[in-house]
């Protein structure tokens, strides 16, 4: 295998995959709790209500923490970083900062970024690239 | 009901050999540290009626080893599985389900003989939610909290590599740990970036090798004619955080660890200064720094300084990981059982690196990457 790792989604998570081939990150809203939750699933993981709506999502987050991985995986050239970015809205997600250097000294924790998406197969998959650059 | 003192550590051995062992599979690995503890426990293989393992089936081993056993534990959460074995065993035996439980361990972690292959299914949540961002393998998965650790308390690359200069000064008194030469902050700074702030020396071994326990009643072992003391079980907990890593809820301390902790020390009725010695499980550098702090050693970002100024050290006021740890003695994969190998050792008076007068030890396990933990507090005094 040569190329990078596709994600394969399954009924649950088939509109948030929707979504990113759309160019648009969005995740599911409990109507009850008024707060957004991550992975998707039918019903809210804290008052379990079904009454839950997928919502577009800013797009805008922040570095919360990383790694720089000297061992690349097939069709990634390394080193590059595997972070976890924190959602304006909430939630956090794994996902690749792009469009910056894959070094600790570009890579300040809690800097700004913005939503883009990159193809893995077929899905496109949100990565992220530092707030006001060019995508 | 609690089980303190009831249920009692009878057996406890691990593989001939650790390290390479090409010519044994992972099952085989399984039985060969299984009868070494039958063996060192002194028991007819026909006591036996219950059977706990993980990576191998327990139908596998039970089959393997000719035993019918009349209760079964599959529960295989990682590393820290065994620890869920013992504390899982204890409330059976307890509750009168079975009277003598085999727990065992074997990976061919190295050899990669009879272990199975790993391949992500792509429709998991990891498969969909953090393998496309490119990790390869519990290195580049397992520390992504450490810069956020780093950037909250102030822990510096250099207190980080302190943790392995530690162990391998305890590895170095065990002829059996595989990495005993002596090593400097600047030897592990020096050496192979894995995955950044993680280097080669701040990362486990890899290693084939297996353990196996034997756990019944205080009653049955008062009356049973052991090789060595019994060692009581004190107290126990387990619990469970995420199978994703990157689902943490907060990148500077595993719930896990607290809850699973909190339990064990609860039951006990022990305080921490009671602990003579302790074993956290070490896959990463970060892992008995997280520890320390989640089960109420020291404080918040306290941890780092605490073992910078020797206290975990030999000749420290809380000897841990006396064995060399997964960074220095060994790890197959789920290094928990050679955890609460070490402890019993210490509880014997028969480690290797041998603490003086140990009457109280801990063992706390990890699974998975902060997925789950499991704790046992241990002891060589009859309640």
């Amino acid at each position: 295998m040569t190329s990078k790792a596709a994600p394969v989604p399954t009924p649950e998570t088939q509109p948030y995959w929707d979504g990113c081939a759309a160019g648009e990150l969005r995740l599911q809203r409990c109507t009850h709790c008024d707060t957004f939750y991550f992975p998707p699933r039918p019903f809210c993981p804290d008052c379990l209500s079904d009454e839950v709506v997928w919502k577009p999502l800013s797009g805008r987050a922040t570095l919360h923490t990383y790694v720089i991985n000297h061992r690349a995986a097939p069709g990634f050239e390394a080193p590059y970083a595997i972070a976890v970015v924190q959602l304006e809205e909430g939630p956090r997600l794994m996902s690749n900062i792009v469009g910056v250097p894959q070094t600790p000294e570009a890579l300040e924790l809690d800097m700004a970024l913005q939503v883009a998406f990159e193809g893995r197969g077929d899905v496109q998959v949100p990565v992220f690239r530092p707030a006001g650059s060019v995508s | 009901m609690s089980i303190k003192g009831q249920i009692a550590i009878v057996g406890a051995a691990e593989t001939s050999e650790l390290g390479r062992i090409p010519q044994l599979s992972a099952l085989g690995l399984h039985a060969d540290a299984a009868v070494n503890a039958i063996r060192d426990c002194g028991i007819d293989k026909a006591e036996i009626d219950g059977v706990a393992s993980a990576g191998q089936s327990p139908v596998a081993v039970a089959k393997h080893l000719g035993i019918t056993p009349t209760w079964v534990d599959g529960t295989s959460v990682g590393g820290c599985s065994f620890m869920l074995h013992v504390r899982h065993a204890a409330a059976a035996i307890a509750a009168g389900m079975c009277e003598v439980v085999l727990v065992t361990h074997g990976e061919s972690g190295r050899s990669r003989v009879g272990n199975g292959a790993w391949s992500p299914d792509l429709q998991s949540l990891n498969g969909q939610f953090e393998v496309p961002y490119g990790p390869t393998g519990p290195p580049t998965m397992f520390p992504i909290g450490v810069l956020r650790y780093m950037k909250e308390t102030g822990l510096t690359a250099e207190q980080l590599a302190t943790v392995a200069v530690v162990q391998r000064q305890w590895a170095a008194q065990n002829p059996r740990a595989m990495m005993r030469d002596p090593i400097t902050v600047e030897d592990v700074l020096a050496s192979r970036m894995i995955a950044y702030p993680m280097h080669l020396l701040e990362c486990c071994l890899v290693t084939d090798g297996g353990g196996a326990l034997l756990v019944t009643s205080a009653e049955r072992a008062r009356s049973m004619d052991l090789t060595s003391p019994p060692v009581y079980v004190l107290g126990t907990g387990e619990s469970c955080e995420t199978p994703m890593v990157s689902q943490m809820e907060d990148f500077t301390t595993s719930k896990a660890f607290r809850v699973s902790g909190a339990k064990a020390f609860a039951e006990s009725g022990i305080g921490h200064a009671d602990v003579d010695h302790l074993m956290i499980y070490d896959a990463f550098a970060h892992l008995p720094i997280y520890g320390l702090e989640d089960l109420g050693f020291v404080g918040r970002g306290e941890a780092a300084a605490f073992i910078g100024e020797g206290n975990t050290a030999p000749g420290g006021s809380l000897p841990l990981n006396t064995n060399g740890g997964g960074l220095s003695y060994t790890h197959t994969g789920m290094y928990g059982m050679f955890a609460i190998q070490e402890s019993v050792r210490q509880l014997r008076g028969t480690a290797a690196a041998q603490v003086p007068g140990v009457e109280v030890s801990v063992a706390h396990g990890v699974g998975g990457m902060f997925g789950a933990s499991g704790t046992l507090v241990l002891t060589n005094q009859a309640q």
